[in-house]
């Protein structure tokens, strides 16, 4: 089941009685036609829960029913339900990421390990066995780290959900003011420089959770202090969930999950044990520097990393060469210097269609890959500026469009 | 009953909603850093998705710069909200009724 309800307590549900029923829940990072295309070739009987009448998914869809939007809250008629068990082993969700051939690659989730990880983060978090938290979120539950620190918290740990994902900065000072404390924010980066520098009076909090990228120090402090609150990192990985954690204010290192080892084979750094099913290859340039600790030195040469989405240069520049007048064409990354302020670092494309317009190879790649990852700028070109074995530098490709966007 | 309640607040500094509609283009254009003249921007042109082309991290940034210049908080489940970004003009209409500096 594709589960696109946009209303958390509604995903939560969806997703509950997909578990009873032992189903799987996609959780695919977007929902392009041509995700929803590989979906079908890879789950031929899925279908699409929604919550929203426009929803324009080419899958069979089931409505979420109407009338069923909120709990009932009116005290319970006896006999109350039992919590179902659900085996560890049951597979219980599937992650996707973009794999360099242009197919996504599945992971599969089985429920106990899912559930084990976020039990062991909501202990560190300080937020496991004592009071019920209200939990205030603005990422998605589609994402990896919404699913575990709102809807796989809520659950685990008795916490309660808010249905809402509040996206501006007024939005998000007043669904925490709407809830009672203890109450927990989860958010980004993204997010939370918007909340600060918005200059809006900001409600406490008991707790903050960030991830989905790093949180500059400064940032994380002024956090802190105007919210009179922690704040801690999460770090993980679509393929891994969460993995460490860390209070930016207070160190630098992170503190990995008990049983999960971090190894370095070569120039890459592999992560296993704990909940983590298969030992899996992280994306992104670690240090390791004690037991347990480690260092995060930034992500990959070919990652691309836009507010939780994740993708790769290789994947991007598949999917722009799979459009039909495309002769040659490759993504980049471009060196923004506003980028480590807002925290969004764009990526470039340069592309040779002589018989294609802008609109047109945009219109197309909005059809394959998140608009996050859309070319800023898409710069056309005579041809690409390929070494004699086939190989595109980065630097090759920031200097052409660079010379194309002086002389245009 | 008072009859000297203003209707409307004024903005700080009246200027022609042309030049107002250019001022607040300049602003996206320089807080996104597009690629794009603040005149190409056609007023009646969606700024979501299509069109312009910017997505939500835009229209974050988006509301930021609104909010520090002209202090207006945009919130989402105002009715309004889906206008409020359908257009460059539909945005600039709002925050010249909103605008408290």
């Amino acid at each position: 089941m594709l589960n696109a309800c946009a209303d958390r307590y509604h995903f939560t549900v969806g997703f509950a009685a997909s578990l009873v029923s032992g189903k799987l829940s996609l959780l695919p990072s977007t929902r392009t036609p041509e995700v929803v295309r590989q979906l079908r070739a890879f789950a031929p009987d899925v279908v699409c829960l929604t919550d929203e009448e426009d929803c324009d998914i080419e899958l069979p869809r089931v409505p979420y029913p109407r009338g069923g939007g909120r709990p009932d809250t009116s005290p319970p008629r006896a006999p109350a339900l039992s919590v179902p068990a659900i085996a560890a082993a049951q597979p219980a969700a599937c992650v996707f990421t973009s794999g360099s051939t242009g197919t996504p690659v599945p992971y599969r989730k089985s429920w106990g390990p899912l559930i084990g990880c976020v039990r062991e983060g909501a202990w560190r978090l300080g937020v496991a066995g004592g009071a019920s938290c209200a939990i205030v979120a603005t990422v998605p539950p589609q994402h990896m780290y919404g699913l575990e620190s709102s809807v796989l918290m809520a659950l685990g740990e008795g916490h309660a959900l808010c249905a809402e994902r509040p996206f501006y900065p007024a939005d998000i000072a007043a669904g925490l003011a709407a809830v009672p404390r203890p109450r927990i924010l989860i958010s980004t980066p993204i997010h939370l420089r918007a909340l600060l520098e918005s200059g809006i009076a900001l409600p406490g909090a008991d707790l903050i959770v960030c991830s989905t990228a790093p949180l500059p120090a400064q940032l994380a402090a002024d956090i802190e202090r105007r919210c009179a609150t922690r704040l801690l990192e999460i770090y993980g990985s679509t393929e891994t969930g969460q993995i460490a954690l860390r209070r930016p204010t207070q160190s630098a290192e992170w503190r990995l999950w008990p049983g999960i080892t971090l190894s370095v084979r070569g120039e890459e750094t592999w992560a296993q044990g704990g909940h983590i099913e298969q030992p899996t290859r992280m994306w992104d340039v670690l240090e390791v520097t004690g037991d347990g600790l480690f260092l995060l030195h930034g992500r990959v040469a070919d990652l691309v990393n836009i507010a939780g989405k994740r993708s790769s240069l290789a994947y991007l520049s598949h999917q722009l060469n799979s459009i039909p007048g495309v002769v040659d064409g490759a993504f980049f990354h471009v060196d923004d210097p506003r980028a480590a302020h807002t925290g969004v670092a764009r990526v470039a494309a340069c592309v040779v269609a002589p018989q294609l317009d802008a609109a047109q190879v945009v219109e197309q790649l909005r059809r394959r890959i998140d608009p996050v990852f859309l070319p800023r700028p898409l710069v056309f070109v005579a041809q690409l500026p390929r070494t004699s074995t086939g190989k595109l530098p980065q630097e090759a490709l920031r200097s052409l469009a660079a010379a194309h966007l002086k002389s245009a | 009953m008072s009859e000297k309640v203003s209707p409307l607040r004024q903005p700080a500094a009246p200027v022609s909603a042309a030049a107002f509609t250019h001022e607040v283009a300049g602003l996206i254009v320089e807080a996104l850093n597009l690629d794009v003249a603040p005149a190409d921007i056609d007023p009646a042109q969606p700024l979501y998705g299509e069109g312009l082309g910017l997505d939500s991290i835009d229209i974050l940034e988006i509301a930021l710069v609104v909010s520090k210049r002209y202090g207006v908080q945009l919130r989402a489940d105002g009715e309004e909200n889906e206008r409020i970004f359908g257009s460059l003009r539909q945005l600039v209409d709002y925050i010249t009724a909103h605008r408290t500096k």
